[in-house]
């Protein structure tokens, strides 16, 4: 039992750091928004969403992540089929390309979106001067802009969820079924896609959950009208100066996420099994 | 050898990689325009904004402040980190599963609560130095990387190794410096670079915790875009892609970029 004592002492500083600077924290603001007068109560929460403002925040984030997440497996899943299916070599160099963005500085690709949807920006500029347009559009701040620029942000994430999934898929599989006659539609259905599941729940996931906490994007290329969770904690804290509302959506984020990553889990266990 | 792919895939894949590189090939357009405001494609060429940036003082000093905070903090963090994950991956105890599970949860909790929470508990509380709460907050979310890449490294790590340098009677802790941390190298120095880029491109926990003197560059973007729309960003982001990708070069060498797909 000797190294019992050792493991925890290696692992005590680690833990230390995470229960005062992670844990406590945390909980400290989960709980500000239970206490009321007298004892717990849950009135913060019905405050809150008793106002359409908030309700329409709350609703509209989710919508703009469901549409990221579908939009990113639309693009993303095609793909990464064609990438886990090009020699080592290339994909290699595909991989490299799709990490490339996803190191880079969030601001740095958001920003790269108000360059090309700005009123003197890439496409304004080509729709004037092909005659197709008098006047610049509002590209930017706006729902549209919003979900481009998360698009962008996480599709690298569902790429790279997906070819770590797909690359796996034996290529005999695929060829015991050509040679048994099956089509090249019926591969993909019976075989490519079934087995890439467990890529599609973990970038989805990934995709989803991202969506809903990001705060760099919505903030650089969303407007006033647009607010999403994110926004709506930062404007309560820091301009508002109401802590029990920004305690409130802080919550309601964690809880959101959480709910929705053990369901699309479950929802994946139950097509396995 | 695998079946090629069809014609209408490959054009498919060939749109949606144009979709993820063309916005950051614009922004380096942008970068060297002449032009006093941000437009694409630019008038002329010219260096002008990349000056720029040296001459906005809060640029260079919240770019040192950056640099300052992911380093420091991805060294504390290696501090804690490396002795976890090697308790992790080098012996079996009870709870262990639900241990690795506590040192990679920072990056599940959401980084906008994550900040405002500690904002709440560190600075209004307790009131602790903004500086102090910012590093305590970067620490924090470099953690999972350190343990991750760490006990990854220590997976491949041949333990009969030290085994037979405890046996030959050097001490635990001298033969975990001499013996297990060189073998792990490639290892710390991968886990370094990515914990330092998740440091220094952080926004959501950095946002809660700057103060007078104290922001971090991607915070100092932020605001500079709301009220400023000249080149200067766009140049800026052409230095941070350079750095990206000389750390990216750093970890095909130690960690190989396969580690993306795992």
């Amino acid at each position: 039992m000797r190294n019992n004592k050792l493991v925890y002492l290696l692992l005590l500083p680690g833990l230390l750091v995470l229960i005062l600077f992670l844990v406590a924290p945390l909980f400290s603001t989960i709980f500000q928004t239970f206490k009321g007068e007298t004892g717990l109560t849950f009135a913060k929460y019905s405050d809150f969403f008793t106002e359409s403002y908030h309700r329409k925040v709350y609703f509209r984030t989710l919508k703009l992540a469901l549409m990221t997440t579908v939009i990113a497996v639309i693009l993303g899943f095609p793909t990464a089929y064609y990438i886990s299916r090009v020699s080592k070599r290339i994909r290699g160099l595909y991989i490299i390309l799709a990490v490339f963005p996803l190191l880079t500085s969030p601001v740095v690709r958001s920003f790269s979106w108000m360059v090309i949807l700005g009123r003197n920006g890439l496409i304004n500029t080509l729709l004037l001067k092909l005659n197709l347009i008098q006047e610049p559009l509002r590209l930017l701040y706006n729902e549209l802009a919003i979900v481009i620029g998360l698009v962008y942000l996480f599709l690298p994430l569902m790429i790279m969820s997906l070819v770590g999934v797909m690359e796996n898929i034996e290529e005999d599989l695929v060829e015991a079924a050509e040679s048994l006659g099956a089509t090249r539609k019926e591969i993909f259905l019976k075989i490519i896609f079934p087995l890439s599941i467990p890529g599609l729940i973990v970038g989805s996931v990934l995709v989803f959950t991202g969506s809903i906490t990001a705060y760099t994007t919505p903030q650089l290329l969303g407007g006033s009208d647009t607010t999403v969770l994110a926004t709506l904690i930062y404007q309560n804290a820091m301009s508002l100066f109401d802590w029990d509302t920004a305690s409130v959506v802080a919550t309601i984020m964690i809880v959101t996420t959480v709910v929705i990553t053990a369901l699309i889990n479950k929802l994946s266990s139950k097509l396995n099994a | 050898m695998k079946k090629n792919n069809g014609r209408l895939l490959t054009i498919f894949a060939l749109f949606v990689y144009m979709f993820t590189l063309v916005p950051l090939v614009i922004i380096t357009g942008a970068a060297f325009g002449s032009d006093d405001y941000l437009r694409f494609p630019p008038g002329g060429f010219s260096l002008k904004w990349v000056e720029n940036i040296f001459r906005v003082e809060m640029f260079v000093r919240t770019f040192k402040i950056s640099l300052e905070v992911a380093v420091i903090g991805t060294m504390l963090a290696l501090i804690v980190g490396i002795p976890a994950a090697y308790a992790l991956s080098r012996y079996d105890f009870s709870g262990k599963r639900f241990l690795q599970g506590v040192f990679l949860s920072p990056v599940l909790v959401p980084g906008i609560v994550f900040g405002f929470s500690l904002l709440n508990f560190l600075i209004i509380k307790y009131q602790m130095p903004v500086y102090t709460s910012l590093l305590i907050g970067h620490t924090v979310i470099i953690m999972p990387y350190i343990i991750r890449v760490i006990s990854s490294a220590l997976e491949n790590f041949d333990y009969s190794i030290e085994e037979a340098a405890l046996s030959l009677g050097a001490g635990k802790i001298k033969t975990f410096f001499i013996i297990v941390l060189p073998n792990i190298a490639s290892g710390v120095i991968a886990a370094f670079i990515l914990a330092f880029i998740n440091s220094f491109n952080n926004v959501p926990v950095s946002i809660f915790l700057t103060g007078p003197g104290v922001s971090t560059l991607p915070i100092q973007m932020m605001s500079y875009v709301e009220y400023y729309f000249d080149p200067t960003i766009a140049a800026l982001s052409v230095i941070l892609m350079g750095m990206t990708i000389i750390l990216m070069l750093i970890i095909e060498k130690t960690l190989g970029l396969n580690y993306f797909t795992k």
